[in-house]
């Protein structure tokens, strides 16, 4: 098995090549869509935490709700939005195991934000996978709640109204606002353009597996967690592969903006 | 049957019957007239008597309760759920999910007046929405329909026992009367029977893991799939059909009722035989699978004359209909509003169709 590293210090690493936690199945994914980048490294954590045989994964709505042909563990589908109350009801009675979601901004915060936000409340020991591309992915490119304004879609085709629709929702800054999650944070997920032509930096993705593990990690200890990671959709965004990560990087990471927002347990400092 | 006499609401005998067959976790959301169910449970949460009774948890919607049977139910744990009308329609989203990942759990609806908010009181409106599927898609419940505290404690037992067996959910439908009703009962010997759950969600070990999903997008495969929820629908059909008759063998006339309406038929039979009626009653227990084939064999006794009383505009009169197929007359008495019939009315009623 071969591992891509990141840092002089080595401290971000994603296995790479077959692994038990993945099927080995091409993704359905669009080329150039962070959810093929995300099963990776979900793939690699569980690797990592040798926890294969004791995780559920519980499947949303949206584009990731095939994901069980690729993460090779056992696996429960959710109605749409309710992932974060099925996790807290196996957890309830089996608290042993490690429960998951890999949810889209549709799912998790427009008609799942009650059951995302309840779950956080209670401080389930549960982990959510935010996949934020700003957009309906697999209904084909409707409004979501992440939205930001003046962005075409097929619902809002004059541009994004934030004075008609209300204005985009920082999920991560709701979650971070309340008492019972242990670990919230924001990644910009995509490979960025940099200031030289044709090079881009892997540092979000990097900068993501470690967020995978810790998020597991957090779990274990009976926490909450959350990441919220910043996507592209170039497909329902009609851009380049290319515009779509420049988009990303100039317009997405300001309206929301990386970083480490709830760490009670210190997992990041250790 | 063994035990002491105790009395009680059916609300309570339902909670406390649910934790003598072994449940394992409770997930609700408050709801007059079924709140007792909760209020009871929460009290016993924690009790060295009940041991396998591992979580109880308030939902903040019935939404979220019902995902989190589904989720608890997914591990292969004994789960139920209560409720009333207007919180049965959110959970219709969880149990068609249930029905078609095919995984057992319970849901108790508290049947109160409808639609909206209505009342507090008895009806029987929510009979299409618990056995007709009540979700999306084409999907069958079976339920059950106690007709005493007696039976509020001991169903619980044999929901568990039904959703297990053929892997889907099992509704009991209670009238917010029977909820409410207060009783002596005598709790039966519980059986905290385990089930087999191998199709379980609980972690997979080496190359063989489960996948409990609802989704089917290849078009033969959701056909091949509806198929065998078809077949396992016509099982439960030719398998767990339950009814109850009373002076039905030499009845002219018999009345069909379910739950609470069941008693006050019984009384009126009476009376009616008092008065030198040759009446009869025919209680389903089951709701669905209807008992349509032992309500046949009436029909083919010869009994001429059937009248369902129920508490809405006439749901279960329409399956009563199928069974009789035309071979005898089917006449029909109601109450609405959370009211209920007087048994020396529907001896009056009685009266004027048999005469």
């Amino acid at each position: 098995m071969t591992t891509l590293q990141g840092s002089a210090t080595g401290e971000y690493e994603v296995k790479l090549g077959r692994l038990s936690s993945l099927t080995g199945k091409p993704t359905h994914y669009c080329a150039g869509c962070e959810h093929g980048t995300l099963t990776r490294l979900i793939g690699s954590a569980i690797e990592e935490l040798g926890a294969r045989e004791k995780t559920i994964l519980v499947e949303s709505v949206g584009c990731s709700v095939l994901a069980h042909e690729y993460i090779n563990t056992d696996a429960v589908s959710a109605p749409h939005g309710r992932a974060p109350a099925i996790m807290s009801g196996i957890k309830r009675v089996r608290p042993d195991l490690l429960v998951f979601s890999v949810q889209g901004d549709g799912d998790a915060v427009s008609i799942g934000l009650s059951e995302l936000i309840y779950s956080a409340i209670r401080g389930e020991p549960i982990t959510v996978f935010l996949v934020n591309n700003a957009i309906y992915g697999m209904t084909g490119g409707q409004m979501a709640p992440t939205t930001p304004g003046g962005m075409v879609t097929t619902t809002t085709p004059k541009g994004r109204n934030c004075r008609e629709t209300g204005g985009p929702l920082d999920a991560s800054k709701l979650l971070a606002g309340l008492e019972g999650p242990s670990y919230v944070k924001r990644v910009f997920l995509p490979v960025a353009p940099t200031s030289l032509p044709d090079l881009y930096s892997a540092r979000g993705p990097l900068e993501g597996a470690k967020s995978v593990l810790n998020a597991f990690k957090v779990q274990m200890m009976g926490g909450f967690s959350f990441v919220e990671f910043i996507s592209t959709c170039s497909i329902n965004w009609k851009m380049s592969i290319l515009e779509s990560k420049r988009y990303a990087s100039e317009t997405l990471a300001k309206i929301y903006p990386p970083g480490l927002y709830v760490d009670k347990m210190g997992v990041e400092r250790k | 049957m063994k035990g002491e006499r105790e009395f009680m609401k059916g609300n309570e005998a339902l909670a406390l019957g649910a934790l003598k067959a072994g449940m394992n976790a409770y997930f609700a959301y408050p709801i007059t007239p079924s709140s007792e169910v909760p209020e009871t449970l929460a009290k016993e949460f924690g009790s060295p008597k009940y041991p396998e009774f591992k979580s109880f948890l308030q939902a903040s919607s019935e939404l979220e309760a019902i995902s989190m049977v589904i989720g608890a139910a997914c591990t292969g744990a004994k789960v139920m759920t209560a409720t009333s009308g207007p919180g049965f329609s959110l959970k219709q989203e969880g149990i068609s999910y249930g029905a078609a990942m095919e995984i057992p759990f319970l849901v108790a609806d508290i049947n109160r007046a409808g639609p909206g908010l209505g009342n507090l009181g008895p009806e029987q409106t929510d009979y299409f929405q618990a056995t007709k599927g009540g979700g999306h898609g084409g999907y069958r419940n079976i339920v059950l329909a106690p007709n005493s505290v007696q039976e509020m404690a001991s169903f619980p037992a044999l929901g568990f026992s039904l959703a297990f067996k053929h892997r889907c959910p099992v509704v009991i439908l209670a009238d917010a009367f029977l909820g409410q009703l207060k009783e002596d009962i005598v709790f039966p010997t519980i059986s905290t029977e385990r089930f087999e759950t191998p199709w379980a969600t609980t972690g997979a070990k080496g190359e063989e893991r489960h996948v409990l999903e609802s989704l089917h997008l290849d078009f033969v495969d959701q056909s091949n799939y509806a198929e065998h929820l078809i077949e396992k629908y016509e099982d439960i059909d030719a398998t767990e059909q339950k009814s109850e008759s009373y002076m039905a063998s030499d009845a002219e006339v018999v009345l069909i009722a379910f739950g609470v309406v069941s008693r006050l038929c019984k009384r009126a039979v009476n009376g009616l035989r008092a008065k030198g009626v040759k009446a009869g009653l025919f209680r389903p227990v089951t709701l669905s699978p209807f008992p349509s084939g032992e309500l046949k064999s009436l029909v083919d006794k010869g009994v001429k004359k059937f009248v369902v009383v129920e508490l809405n505009a006439g749901q279960m009169i329409l399956d009563v209909r199928l069974a009789v197929e035309g071979k005898s007359t089917v006449d029909f008495i109601h109450r609405v509003g959370g009211l209920l019939p007087a048994s020396s009315d529907i001896v009056r009623r009685v009266e004027m169709i048999s005469r």
